[in-house]
């Protein structure tokens, strides 16, 4: 029922579905015919049902220990926790793949569910566009990576999993980073239909946006998820290592977030249109090259092309396919795309100008760092590598006019605005930011550091203070402020959240890179301090887990003489896979973590000494508490009214269906 | 406002972002490419201590000691490719997949005395991986030809650079 073959005709099945989908309605469009257009929807669901049960049976072979797939004998042991047996499926390169099509999949099937008011015609086009780019990757996946190979003789048990990502938080991450990579295909898809339809107005915009929010939101968690996993797994104390794969996801994160932004404009005053159209192709563009090239080390090392290079051969010619092809429509015909709304330099559409054109600078900024060494080693020869200091220096003064422009631009007002009146409404911002600053000075060391400090006070203050304006706090009652709450439609709160969340995240930030640490080697009972704690190591013992080998490292963190908390540090031996893994021990009260590691023992009998790496980490859970924020933020603007699709249209249609 | 002047603020402000982005880049680049190095090329042209540098190469076979600068422990060892070693130090807890025998990368600074200080010590996580450079080197040298299959097991080589180094 669920064996490896019907999940291998399945995955045929989809494929040519999909194919279906990409053509139908295209024809069906191109020749006016309703009946063709409206097949999409019913091809979607059924690509996505075909591809739901060829999944299913991956997970099955997985679940069962079919030891005859190759792709399970690779990954999976019988002795591996059925949670990790699940996630595992999508932790190797062609079960990574088909979860990165089935997400697709879901998307078109979403679209055809939630689309019901769009126009026919372009709910038609854009499943076609849907339908083509899933159609490509599931071959790919079938012509290159067949995550459903059998081998012969079949071994009797398979080579396990790297202990590292035996994690619940690497378990879910890929999932939802995918969804966020692949939830910016329907944006590309909304952009490559209206270009080939030649308009794009208000209500385009209306329904490109929730799209863009959702997978924003995904992408947002995604990408804080897969921080928070290096930082307590990895045990190197450090979040953020600007390494290809991380750049990958923060790079259409960044055009994604212009995205959202822009498409605000389009919607509400109907400018920015091609811009729009240019940012979603963008942002898929850079998923997918994202995703691809670089986590298949194309890019890194022509080690990894030179391995398979049908693979490397057939992924280039997909991008080149999907992305040399929409921007080729786009540059044929966005000219027939033009702006009506006219605005000032100073007013709402004026500051998300400053907004697009900041982030996609330091987009290009990080890009250029990304890409540059690969290029270098291919043309020139030279290994080089760029790290932190670079995208340090490169990146944050570009932020800093960003956090300034985000607390005046949800204060100043569409069209034009009298700067010395949108200054009035910011004032208590302002003052609150002052004492931020002075605040900065005292904790904070450095001045970029102690400027964005201040600014991402700045942005949380204007934030509040302009949700505070809207709802009419000290001009109106109580009972006035309460009906004001109530009508203040949620996607504006979802903004404040939003931008309060980005502004956690930078002062999380800021607060790390106070961060202090310290490399001991102590005997047992031996005192160390660090930063006003005194940490003593008590005691070092051996236990043997499920499958491997650990030592408990006890230590004491004592402030003042008073005990703060115990940590247990682990180091893990995975005998089966002979490989070691760490076990940080953290403790958090939201301010600071304290956060200890235990590494080798020396010496034997009273001469043992243990090497420990001690760190105290000012507001770092601040940085992932701010994504979810923000995450947050942009689900609550989800569930605006005016967000859901065609609401309007919807209530008007049953007014005429009454009459 | 006009169409064409709200053009002009929209190019300026492009421009001005663009610009310094630019700017930022290239001063950055200046100070912060960080050069890969074997440690042959180490030895022949060693870089100036101020210059950050990723040595890379194999972990030479029994070279690994520690010492303890006043409880501070300090990891010795020597990073080999098959031509020339170099001493690297490093304080702090060395990777999980760090081994004698297979291939390191430590980003730091060559000091005045031809060693290396690292900053940080990064252990390739694919262990049949091997630094291009590295690869380079051995082909040169005569010691493996890819066309033959395989590198040769890493502890062999190093130990027979070891003894032709002296160590």
């Amino acid at each position: 029922m669920f064996g490896p073959e019907q999940g291998h005709f399945a995955l045929a099945l989809a494929c040519v579905l999909a194919l279906v989908q990409f053509a139908v309605p295209l024809w069906g469009a191109n020749r006016r015919d309703a009946r063709l257009v409206g097949l999409a929807p019913y091809l979607a669901v059924s690509q996505l049902l075909a591809l739901g049960y060829s999944f299913l049976c991956l997970v099955m072979c997985a679940v069962s220990d079919d030891f005859s797939v190759q792709n399970v004998a690779a990954n999976s042991a019988v002795s591996k926790p059925l949670l990790y047996k699940i996630t595992g499926v999508w932790g190797n390169h062609e079960g990574s793949v088909l979860l990165w099509t089935l997400i697709l999949a879901v998307c078109g099937g979403a679209v055809s569910l939630f689309g019901r008011n769009l126009p026919d015609i372009l709910r038609g086009r854009v499943l076609a566009i849907l339908g083509g780019v899933s159609a490509g990757f599931q071959m790919f996946c079938l012509l290159t990576s067949d995550p459903f190979e059998r081998v012969f003789p079949a071994p009797m048990d398979g080579q396990g999993m790297n202990p590292l990502l035996q994690d619940p938080g690497l378990a879910f991450h890929p999932p939802i980073l995918y969804t966020g990579y692949v939830g910016f295909a329907v944006p590309f898809a909304f952009a490559v239909a209206a270009l080939i339809e030649g308009r794009v107005d208000a209500a385009w915009g209306r329904w490109v946006r929730p799209w863009a929010v959702a997978a924003w939101c995904f992408l947002t968690c995604g990408i804080a998820l897969g921080s928070w996993w290096s930082y307590y797994v990895l045990g190197w104390g450090g979040y953020w290592f600007w390494d290809p794969v991380e750049n990958a996801s923060l790079i259409p994160w960044l055009t994604g977030t212009a995205l959202v932004h822009s498409a605000i404009v389009v919607e509400k005053r109907e400018g920015l249109k091609i811009w729009t159209v240019l940012l979603a192709i963008a942002t898929f563009s850079f998923s997918l090259s994202g995703t691809f090239l670089v986590r298949s080390g194309i890019l890194n090392s022509v080690h990894a092309f030179a391995n398979d290079p049908a693979r490397g051969v057939f992924i280039l010619a997909l991008l080149a396919i999907v992305i040399g092809g929409s921007l080729a429509l786009f540059a044929w015909r966005a000219p027939s795309l033009t702006s009506t709304g006219l605005f000032s330099p100073v007013s709402r559409e004026g500051s998300l100008v400053l907004n697009n054109i900041l982030l996609c600078s330091i987009c290009a900024v990080v890009v250029t760092g990304t890409m540059y060494p690969p290029f270098m080693q291919l043309l020139a020869g030279r290994t080089i590598s760029v790290g932190k200091p670079f995208f340090d220096a490169a990146t944050i003064p570009l932020t800093l006019p960003l956090l300034l422009a985000m607390g005046i631009g949800t204060a100043l007002p569409w069209k034009r605005a009298q700067l010395a009146r949108t200054f009035s409404h910011l004032y208590a911002a302002a003052g609150i930011a002052a004492i931020g600053l002075a605040l900065c000075f005292w904790k904070l060391s450095g001045i970029l550091p102690i400027a964005c400090g201040a600014l991402a006070i700045w942005v949380i203050a204007a934030s509040v203070s302009d949700v505070l304006r809207r709802v009419g706090i000290g001009h109106t009652s109580a009972q006035g402020v309460w009906e004001r709450m109530k009508n203040l439609p949620r996607s504006s709160w979802g903004a404040a959240l939003a931008h309060i969340g980005a502004g956690i995240t930078i002062l999380g930030l800021c607060g790390m890179s106070q961060a202090e640490h310290a490399i001991v080697e102590v005997h047992i009972g031996e005192t160390r301090s660090l930063a006003g704690d005194d940490w003593t190591l008590l005691d070092v013992h051996d236990y043997i887990g499920p499958n491997y080998k650990a030592m408990q490292a006890d230590i004491a963190i004592r402030h003042n003489g008073k005990l703060v908390t115990i940590l247990h540090p682990e180091k893990r031996d995975f005998t089966t896979q002979s490989q070691t893994t760490t076990e940080v021990a953290i403790h958090t009260n939201f301010i600071t973590d304290l956060y200890g590691v235990v590494g080798d023992r020396h010496g034997t009998g009273k001469d043992t000494t243990y090497v420990l790496r001690l760190h105290r980490n000012p507001l770092a859970p601040w940085m992932w508490l701010g994504g979810l924020v923000m995450a947050i933020g942009g689900a609550f603007s989800l569930s605006d009214r005016r967000m859901r699709i065609g609401a309007p249209k919807r209530a008007a249609a049953r007014n005429m269906a009454r009459a | 406002m006009t169409r064409k002047t709200r053009r002009l603020w929209i190019v300026i402000a492009c421009l001005a972002c663009v610009g310094s982005a630019a700017a930022l880049t290239l001063r950055a680049f200046s100070s912060n490419i960080v050069f890969f190095m074997a440690p042959s090329q180490v030895k022949a042209n060693p870089p100036s201590p101020d210059r950050t540098i990723r040595l890379g190469g194999m972990v030479m076979a029994g070279s690994l000691h520690r010492i303890n600068e006043n409880g501070t422990p300090v990891n010795a060892f020597q990073v080999t490719d098959g031509q020339a070693a170099v001493e690297v130090h490093y304080t702090g807890i060395l990777p999980d997949l760090f081994r004698e025998g297979q291939s390191v990368v430590a980003l730091g600074t060559v000091q005045k005395d031809g060693g290396f200080t690292a900053s940080e010590v990064l252990a390739k996580h694919d262990e049949t991986y091997m630094p291009k450079e590295v690869a380079d080197e051995l082909k040169r040298t005569g010691k493996w030809d890819p066309r033959f299959g395989k590198a040769p097991d890493a502890s062999s080589w190093d130990t027979m650079t070891a003894k032709k180094a002296g160590g």
